[in-house]
């Protein structure tokens, strides 16, 4: 067992862990933050993304004592009172899920991208999602959802 | 999908990395920033006793100039290679091919020096850095030496590291003046490169005066295009450039699998040398 301190949405964690144990496991076996949910299993999908001390990473290939003494943002850590951020909101008028499964990912990797490139063209939205798969394959609205997002953030 | 269990170690300076090394003979396995080894471990392909997380040793990250040399810590991720300032001004290849790889999450986390380690033919930093005439710099207990990059990528996922050695920095030689480009054929976004060619071109009164073309994925190792580097000179114009480009393939031994044949390969390796080659030359 490796102890660590890792804080994940705002929260202080101390725990002892397996080295073996993958972030995502630590995250919704350990912590109960189910909205990161384990997809593909093999780093492909990106539905496990989350942010580790600010950028997005794929919780599946990060171990948990990895994190020791780092932040982990989770999509359940986003909303401030209830309140939406600009991208979630976007998501939710562009209707930019089908089943929801990637949902979080896709959060998650785009505000990776909006942070990098916070006004995007429709290709830089493309490539800046491409290691994350939507199962229903509805691209389309989550490419308009993230450009919504980024006038948002002009006009706001 | 779990991986199997093993002791954890994480030194805080690369002394204590060699010394935690030598201390486990062959069982160890250094973690670098782990997008290539969790998966594998995950899939129950890898197996090590101890896995030695390198993560936490600021001394392995950063670019630095020497001279006439570009020197990148070993554990810089790929998205503080592409953002380099040093890195886009005097090895601009390095910056095009890394941001092809895989995709931002996994460059995040992804480090060079890994990618070099770990000797996947089918990656597309060892071709580059082949092209480049870089050197890597391994430390272990009886001190550091330099290894060229042509004699570093030995077999399929092995490189001239010992097991108690480590990938501490990497050397490139400041590519001034050289016309560039990572051309990369592959399935879908974010998957390995069916074929990749690395190409930098020096020019000189309009003529091609001198190429290094790196091939990913058709061998066991990264491999140079030697025939094809020979026959580019003096070519002045596409049709010179396209002839030269049809030996590309020479030498090599490109694997079959699910993805292509031999001779697909080999026909890629032609015209993807073709494009990399115009591209780079300004030709295209």
């Amino acid at each position: 067992m490796t102890h660590i301190s890792v804080k994940v949405d705002g929260t202080t964690y101390e725990d002892d862990v397996e080295p073996r144990l993958l972030l995502v496991h630590y995250l919704r076996d350990r912590l109960g933050l189910t909205g990161t949910p384990v997809g593909c299993d093999t780093s492909n999908c990106g539905a496990c993304t989350v942010e580790l001390d600010g950028a997005a990473v794929k919780s599946c290939t990060v171990l948990a004592v990895q994190a020791d003494g780092s932040e982990v943002t989770t999509v359940q850590g986003l909303a401030h009172d209830g309140e939406w951020t600009g991208l979630q909101r976007a998501f939710h008028e562009q209707h930019a899920l089908q089943c929801g499964f990637c949902t979080p990912g896709m959060i998650m990797a785009a505000r990776d991208l909006l942070r990098e490139h916070p006004h995007p063209t429709p290709d830089e939205v493309r490539q800046g999602l491409e290691g994350n798969l939507c199962r229903c394959t509805g691209y389309q609205n989550i490419v308009l959802a993230v450009l919504a997002a980024s006038e948002q953030e002009v006009t706001a | 999908m779990i991986p199997p269990a093993f002791d954890y170690a994480r030194p805080s300076s690369v002394d204590e990395a060699v010394r935690t090394l030598a201390g486990a003979g062959d069982e160890a396995k250094v973690l670098a920033g782990g997008q290539s080894l969790l998966p594998l471990m995950r899939l129950r392909l890898a197996y090590p006793e101890l896995v030695v997380d390198v993560g936490r040793i600021p001394e392995l990250r950063g670019v630095r100039e020497d001279g006439d040399t570009l020197v990148i810590g070993a554990m810089t991720t790929h998205h503080d290679v592409i953002a380099d300032p040093l890195v886009r001004r005097h090895a601009g290849l390095l910056a095009a091919a890394t941001a092809t790889v895989a995709d931002p999450a996994v460059r995040h986390r992804g480090t060079l020096g890994g990618s070099l380690a770990h000797a996947d033919p089918a990656a597309d930093l060892p071709a580059v850095v082949l092209a480049l005439d870089g050197e890597l710099v391994a430390q272990g207990p009886g001190g550091r030496r330099t290894i060229p990059a042509r004699g570093f990528f030995v077999d399929f996922l092995q490189s001239a590291l010992a097991p108690d050695e480590l990938l501490v920095e990497v050397r490139i030689p400041k590519a001034d003046g050289w016309g560039f480009h990572y051309e990369k054929f592959h399935r879908v976004a974010q998957a390995y490169a069916i074929v990749g060619v690395a190409a930098l071109v020096r020019r000189d009164n309009g003529q091609i005066a001198e190429t290094r073309i790196g091939l990913t994925n058709m061998g066991a190792t990264p491999l140079r295009a030697s025939a094809a580097e020979h026959a580019l000179s003096g070519a002045g114009d596409p049709d010179a450039v396209a002839r030269a480009a049809d030996s590309a393939a020479e030498g090599t031994r490109p694997a079959r699998d699910t993805a292509a044949s031999p001779e697909y390969r080999a026909h890629l390796a032609r015209v993807l040398t073709k494009r990399a080659v115009l591209a780079a030359a300004g030709m295209g």
